[in-house]
């Protein structure tokens, strides 16, 4: 066909016209692939925070939104009523909260990376035969409900619980007192230490997965190379492992971190008054003050706090795509 | 290597057992004298990559002993020999430069920023590499990972360098060419280097001297050469080059000479060959050491050195022609000719009746 037609002419005529009877382009298996989860986000998560940000802004007029824009005597006008950010920008509490949010999943996510990594590390490197086993293992826990699961810790630590108990016995309860983590001696329940226990247990999974998933793909040859060249087992752990292991280590974080910040039911069940975070004050806002636009306002900045360290991440797995 | 002075490198009666039957290597004895590149060629799986292992500290021996000039290597970890290995397909760190991979064994021992640059830029230098010393080993190509893993197996200077399939993963052309660099350089820095390969023509390209290992066990060690010319059984004769192997039986044993007689012909062989009559021996000609004509062949030693047969096949590589002899018990033989005219007009093709010949300097004789 290239031989009789000019060079100059328009690539698209034969491929268009033996098209013309088939779906557009843009409707095939592959674009639908990629579509419907678009479509699906897009209706169920973009759209529905649009309105969320739209309601942030609105003034409450009795039980109604008053418009954000309005058309009076052909003047369009654009009334954001900013005055709820400003306020959680002035309130302490609204900032302590936030803070707190970010510490505790901070500090979740880095007990679930130090417990987590030698788990998956070890599991990686366990006989092939054994591993599918282990990594049902850590799943297992999926197949109880969350709720249960976590719902159970409260019997554990409670008065009398039996791990309670065996804390106590071991004396731990003093070392967590000294750094403030629990109330009274013995008293484990609704502090920080339950909290953050509470999180690590639920969230552990989510961090052992990517990193299994990484350090079962390395290869081991370059830690034989490592020591030939006159590192130590831990020196080559730490100059090679670790460094390739990455990406796997930054999924797992987010994994962890994100829905930590947002986390609601754990804090509720396992938290004290001393453990407020964000979750809570959110389901404050909606349903005991039914103060929407503050609400709004509260979950919008949230977002925005989630989206920094997702922006953050991406943009790192976009360098290191560029790398490969 | 006298027998005085002992060898730089000393594998004593080494034994290594995995358990489950097979022994992978199996009572190995070997002296590697300085600055010798040695290769220890076999099939996969003949235990040469176990002993390699084991000199590197990867593995350790069930029993026998490893000395490297003077200290015995028993109960070092593998980063507390002074022995560096060049990987199969070279286990560079993909998450560090070139220059940082050659580094990574300098700063493990402590050495200065200033000397450790500089014996990076000179190792750059050695493999010429100096434009790369920034990229990351997945922006090379094979040939040039390779010189990077060499360099970096190098760098700290080494008493004994390893090197595992060093050209294995290189393609044909490219490795004809990198095999005479690689001894190049290898032999400007001067290091002993013991080779593991499964390709005959890469051990006999760069290595000094060959161990020849099948099932754990060495079966020959000695210059290319020799092994070639000089095979010690069947196994290294079979497995070193292309070979016509006759089982016989010796019928004459004469002063100068013996006479081994075959289903197809009889061997006169004169080189200081002795036995007893009835023996049963087996000859070896190299398929370029036969001589292919139309016509008997001049009756000098006749009826011995002769045969006639039928050519069966022939397969053409352009600088010569190999052609398989079918002989009268079923038995084919190789004959490899250069083709030194070109379209000769009689050249013989298939089916055609041809006698092949060889002189007795050409033949091996073999009892095991």
């Amino acid at each position: 066909m290239s031989a009789t037609l000019p060079t100059t002419a328009p690539r698209t005529l034969p491929g268009s016209s033996r098209n013309a009877l088939r779906a557009p382009s843009w409707w095939r298996g592959r674009s639908a692939v990629i579509g419907i989860p678009y479509l699906w986000l897009l209706l169920f998560f973009l759209a529905p925070f649009l309105i969320v940000m739209k309601i942030s802004v609105s003034e409450m007029e009795t039980v109604r939104f008053k418009d954000v824009l309005t058309y009076v005597d052909g003047a369009l006008q654009l009334t954001l009523k900013l005055g709820n950010y400003l306020y959680i920008l002035n309130d302490e509490l609204y900032f302590a909260t936030y803070l707190a949010s970010m510490k505790y999943a901070a500090v979740t996510t880095l007990l679930c990376l130090a417990i987590g990594y030698p788990f998956a590390y070890f599991m990686a490197r366990a006989p092939k035969a054994l591993q599918p086993a282990l990594l049902m293992a850590v799943m297992l826990p999926f197949w109880t409900s969350f709720l249960l699961r976590v719902y159970a810790w409260k019997g554990l630590l409670g008065e009398n619980g039996w791990v309670a108990n065996l804390l106590e016995g071991a004396g731990v309860d003093h070392l967590l007192l000294a750094f403030g983590l629990i109330a009274a001696e013995g008293k484990f329940m609704n502090t920080p230490f339950s909290l953050v226990l509470g999180m690590t247990y639920t969230y552990l999974p989510f961090m052992i997965l990517p990193l299994y998933a990484n350090l079962s793909k390395m290869d081991l040859r370059l830690l034989e190379a490592a020591q030939d060249l006159g590192a130590t087992p831990a020196v080559a752990f730490w100059k090679v492992t670790v460094p390739l292991s990455k990406a796997g280590i930054i999924a797992g974080s987010m994994l962890v971190f994100i829905p930590c910040i947002g986390e609601f039911v754990i804090p509720e069940l396992l938290g004290g008054p001393q453990t407020l975070m964000i979750g809570r004050v959110l389901w404050d806002e909606f349903f005991s003050n039914n103060d929407w636009p503050m609400a709004s306002s509260v979950a919008v900045v949230m977002i925005l706090l989630i989206i920094v360290p997702l922006a953050l991440f991406n943009r790192y797995q976009a360098q290191a795509q560029e790398r490969r | 290597m006298t027998a005085a002075a002992p060898a730089y490198l000393q594998i004593q009666d080494v034994v290594k057992d995995f358990g489950g039957g097979a022994v992978a290597v199996n009572h190995v004895s070997i002296d590697i004298a300085k600055g010798e590149i040695f290769a220890l060629l076999g099939s996969s799986g003949c235990g040469k990559t176990t002993l390699l292992r084991m000199l590197a500290g990867f593995e350790t021996p069930t029993s026998g002993r490893i000395v490297l000039a003077g200290q015995d290597l028993a109960g070092l970890a593998p980063y507390e020999r002074p022995i560096n290995m060049m990987f199969q397909s070279y286990a560079l760190f993909p998450h560090l430069t070139v220059w940082d991979n050659i580094a990574f064994g300098l700063r493990r021992d402590g050495m200065g920023k200033d000397e450790t640059a500089q014996r990076v830029e000179a190792m750059l230098k050695l493999v010429q590499l100096g434009k790369y010393a920034k990229r990351k080993p997945h922006q090379l190509s094979g040939g040039q990972q390779q010189r990077v893993a060499l360099a970096r197996s190098l760098a700290k200077r080494p008493q004994l360098l390893l090197l595992d399939e060093p050209l294995g993963a290189l393609d044909k052309k490219l490795r004809e060419e990198t095999q005479i660099e690689l001894v190049n350089i290898v032999e400007e820095v001067g290091v002993t280097c013991v080779m593991v390969t499964h390709d005959q023509e890469e051990a006999m390209t760069m290595a000094s001297r060959i161990a020849v290992m099948s099932e754990g066990r060495v079966l020959q060690v000695g210059a290319p050469g020799d092994i070639y010319e000089t095979p010690a059984n069947r196994f290294v004769a079979d497995f070193i080059g292309n070979v016509n192997l006759w089982d016989g039986t010796l019928v004459e044993d004469h002063a100068d000479h013996v006479v081994v007689r075959c289903a197809d012909c009889s061997h006169w062989v004169g080189h200081g060959i002795t036995g007893t009559e009835g023996m049963a021996v087996g000859v070896a000609v190299r398929p370029e050491k036969i001589r292919l004509s139309r016509e008997a062949p001049a009756a000098e030693l006749a009826p011995h050195n002769r045969v006639q047969g039928t050519v069966k096949d022939l397969s053409y590589f352009g600088s010569f022609t190999v052609y398989h002899l079918a002989l009268a018990s079923g038995q084919v033989i190789k004959i490899s000719q250069s083709n030194t005219d070109r379209h000769r007009d009689d050249a013989l093709t298939w089916g055609d009746a041809a006698w092949a010949s060889w002189t007795p300097s050409s033949q091996v004789v073999l009892t095991q």
